[in-house]
């Protein structure tokens, strides 16, 4: 018999050993899944994680897209870790992402064609208030009426796919467009351009935030006592409140931060790779931002370096359906495998494996 | 010499890591009132469950009625004859005291022969109840009285009872003891376990102490001091805390008409509670668990918030402030869940520190924290209150519940409080421990602070407090010194027998 006994603190080598175990485990069972299907395995696994960055041919264009594609995984990624930590489940990522790319979107459509500098910083802070305020509705109605965030976030993502639909045709449509649905598009207006910081290397203006959302946020859980509260929140709800905290804030500041990431995080996609608002302009990201949360372990610098392989398999992905005619479907599981094997080896960071005949009392 | 009812002969039991019976034997004779004394973590609890069939022991044998006796599980233990009252009731609120019955029953008997029976088995053994009635409306000491009944319907010939009278009044514990001497004369064996000594001494006529696994002495409790007996379980003589001579000074913390909702579905209403705790001076809160101490606990220490004038600390009104508010001003508190919510499990000793000390041990710059000067209070309490660790870096929940004790009292004790609220301050920890915690109580008071202790053991709290009162749901009893007051006052001030009537026990 194999009993799981609880260790009586978790393992710091298993918690570091158990990304790298999921990515080689995923790796394998992949590689078999790559076998069953007729393609070459090993070519499969190099296609998706070697080629991107270091193929002859492809690579000039694939490593840019590794920050272009990582960016915003990381900065909604740390949004939703801040309300992980503290046993706040917001799932409504996507929607946040949306709004606060149609508000951010709205806000420079609005002064086009002003050529000013400061166009470009207003849509930024437009795009956050729009994600902040949509992940308000969740907050103040678990706060007021004890509904749960996580429905309610989730079920504001097909809300805002709807206004999404709607202003892409409608409101915010491009009046020379002939007639076409979708915005005007932002990468003609300079003004309003989120720019390649550094030219050719992919790294436009979020890229820049999500660093600093990293840095910010190592800062906040590890040396800020509001950060220490947010983890006592999640880990003890009613050590917290004996240590003095507000439960209610705690979800209004976990969602509203998140909620804010995740909006400007659309702004910068809408306003820069995207380029303009379109009725199938999300693309996932406020969704994969949750695994690439777990993978990173909900460490700011785990999630820096799961945002980056999460992308890895996206780009590598692509390359391999491309090149080797991979099924799409069979990318999106070998995705799903890397959470899967993450949560499963997880198990070890607080309980080891015991051989033997156990206790039943 | 009684007849033998049961012989234990070196039973072991190991865990990994710990041996939790080592090679104990002793033996019980029929209608034997025998106690089972030993400090938390002696092998009481592993001992017992290996006579109930809960446990299997590694070797050694038991004899029963001079037959051997293994029980596979407590289904064949109870086939046997051996009952067993456990410390924590599994009973079902919303069902009848006969349905509770009927459901710990191997064949349970007609509804309207049980409930017959039922009440045959009350009147005799002078434990009234009524079979008809809700689990849920009765009091803990009834509740007891249906776990109890349950068993003599099986008619056993060992009864064991794991710390019978730890939810009960002085006046339920004597009527209790009177059920177990008659049960006694009877011939029913008794298996009692406890820590409480002066209990034992007045009821068990052998004792058997544990201390480590191990069997340390038989002895008969009534000609042995309780001194003699608390350091055959320890293993060690410990100081007998000392009380310095103080004058009270002013009232530092005043609570006046304090009225509250609990914030738990199940909890006690606070009602019209008042009272007033000078510097200098501790103020002792008994009364049975669950009769509001952890919503008067909350209530001060700003889990609760109530309307401001109803606290008064030092004069200022701050029953409308939060904990934190509360903790920078001085008035520290401790509650009685370690795990959870004194501290938080999964983080370490110094984050737990944190958790209470960070405003007033300087612990914090703007927000910021200082983890080096947090590590170093951490040392500071591990050091003064001896803290068994491997050091500040430890999660809370890898410490033994009597370790962590000793750092959730030792966190607001270094912090100079002014005013310090604890419930349960000494629960499961070992004696020397538990004599250390409340020195420090009272050598916090010698220094001017105001100290309400609330607890469930009374003999803790005539051992520090100066003045008592009882809490009897969610209301506060008068007042009294401590000086010159009997048990049988103390009994009444907790609710006396609540309404049970003494039974008329012809033994």
């Amino acid at each position: 018999m194999i009993h799981l006994v609880k260790r009586p603190q978790p393992s710091r080598v298993w918690t570091a050993v158990t990304p790298l175990l999921a990515v080689v485990l995923t790796m394998i069972v992949g590689g078999i899944m790559f076998a069953a299907l007729g393609k070459p395995p090993l070519e499969a696994i190099r296609t998706i994680f070697w080629d991107p960055l270091f193929h002859p041919q492809f690579a000039a264009y694939s490593r840019p897209q590794l920050l272009v594609k990582a960016g915003p995984l990381i900065l909604i990624a740390i949004g939703l870790s801040i309300g992980f930590r503290a046993g706040i489940w917001n799932i409504g990522a996507e929607g946040q992402y949306i709004m606060g790319a149609i508000t951010g979107a709205a806000v420079g459509l609005a002064f086009y064609p002003l050529d000013s500098f400061i166009v470009f910083p207003l849509m930024v802070i437009a795009g956050a208030l729009g994600g902040w305020a949509w992940g308000m509705i969740p907050a103040l109605l678990k706060v007021k009426f004890g509904t749960n965030e996580i429905l309610v976030s989730l079920m504001l993502v097909y809300v805002a796919e709807a206004w999404l639909a709607s202003v892409s045709s409608g409101l915010l449509k491009n009046p020379e467009g002939r007639g076409f649905p979708g915005s005007r598009n932002f990468q003609q207006y300079d003004a309003g351009a989120n720019t390649e910081v550094i030219a050719g290397t992919g790294m436009h203006w979020g890229v820049v935030a999500a660093f600093v959302a990293v840095i910010f946020a190592y800062v906040l859980l590890t040396r800020h006592i509001r950060g220490f509260h947010i983890r006592l929140t999640g880990e003890a709800p009613r050590a917290a409140r004996f240590a003095g905290v507000n439960p209610g804030r705690v979800v209004i500041f976990c969602l509203g931060l998140s909620g804010a990431l995740a909006g400007m995080a659309g702004l910068f996609e809408v306003s820069g790779p995207a380029g303009q608002i379109t009725i199938d302009f999300n693309s996932g990201y406020g969704f994969t931002a949750i695994i690439v949360a777990f993978l990173g372990r909900l460490h700011p610098v785990g999630i820096l370096l799961a945002g980056l392989l999460m992308a890895l398999t996206y780009i590598g992905g692509e390359l391999a359906q491309l090149m080797l005619g991979l099924p799409g479907a069979s990318i999106q599981l070998f995705q799903g495998m890397l959470l899967f094997f993450l949560l499963a080896t997880d198990v070890f960071t607080n309980y080891r494996l015991q051989f033997g005949q156990g206790e039943t009392a | 010499m009684r007849e033998t009812l049961l012989e234990i002969k070196g039973l072991t039991k190991a865990y990994p890591g710990v041996i939790a019976n080592s090679d104990v034997s002793f033996s019980i004779g029929r209608g034997e009132v025998h106690a089972l004394l030993g400090e938390n973590g002696a092998g009481k609890s592993t001992l017992v469950k290996m006579i109930y069939g809960l446990v299997k022991p590694d070797s050694g044998s038991m004899r029963l009625n001079g037959s051997a006796f293994a029980p596979q599980d407590p289904h064949a233990a109870r086939a046997s004859g051996v009952a067993m009252v456990f410390q924590h009731f599994s009973l079902f609120e919303a069902l009848s005291v006969a349905e509770n019955v009927a459901l710990g029953m191997e064949n349970p008997p007609k509804p309207r022969d049980l409930a017959r029976q039922i009440r045959e088995v009350s009147e005799t053994y002078g434990l009234p109840l009524d079979p008809d009635r809700t689990v849920g409306g009765l009091s803990a000491g009834e509740r007891q009285r249906v776990e109890i009944i349950r068993c003599l319907l099986q008619e056993p010939k060992l009864l064991i009872m794991d710390e019978p009278t730890s939810v009960l009044t002085p006046q339920e514990v004597e009527i209790l003891f009177q059920t177990l001497r008659k049960l006694s004369a009877e011939g029913t064996a008794i298996l009692y376990i406890s820590h409480k000594l002066e209990e034992i001494r007045s009821l068990c006529e052998t004792a058997t102490i544990l201390r480590l696994g191990k069997v340390v002495e038989t002895c008969d409790p009534r000609d042995t001091t309780a001194r003699q007996l608390a350091e055959l379980m320890v293993g060690a003589s410990f100081d007998a805390v000392t009380r310095e001579a103080r004058a009270p000074g002013a009232v530092r913390l005043a609570v006046h008409n304090l009225s509250a909702r609990s914030p738990n579905a199940f909890g006690t209403a606070l009602k019209d509670v008042s009272f007033e705790v000078r510097a200098g001076e501790v103020l002792g809160i008994g009364g049975v668990a669950g009769n509001g101490q952890d919503e008067l606990l909350a209530a001060l220490s700003g889990e609760i918030v109530t309307r401001p004038e109803m606290v008064e600390f030092d004069g200022t009104p701050v029953g409308g402030q939060g904990p934190e508010a509360r903790r920078t001003a001085g008035l520290l508190s401790a509650p009685e869940e370690r795990l959870g919510h004194a501290a938080a499990p999964d983080m370490s000793l110094t984050e737990n520190a944190i958790l209470t000390a960070a405003a007033r041990e300087g612990l914090m710059k703007n927000g910021f924290l200082d983890w080096s000067g947090a590590r170093g209070f951490t040392e500071k309490v591990i050091k003064a209150f001896d803290v068994r660790t491997p050091g500040p870096g430890t999660a809370a929940r890898a410490l033994s519940g009597g370790n962590l004790q000793k750092f959730v009292i030792g966190r607001e004790v270094m912090q100079r409080p002014e005013v310090l609220v604890v419930n349960q301050p000494t629960w499961g920890v070992d004696a020397a421990a538990a004599a250390a915690i409340r020195q420090a109580l009272l050598h916090l008071a010698g220094e001017g602070a105001a100290v309400v202790v609330i607890s469930q053991d009374l003999d803790e709290l005539m051992e520090v407090a100066d003045r008592f009162a009882a809490l009897n749901e969610g209301r506060l009893s008068d007042i009294r010194p401590v000086q010159g007051l009997t048990v049988e006052q103390i009994g009444l001030m907790m609710g006396g027998a609540h309404d049970m009537e003494v039974a008329h026990v012809e033994a």
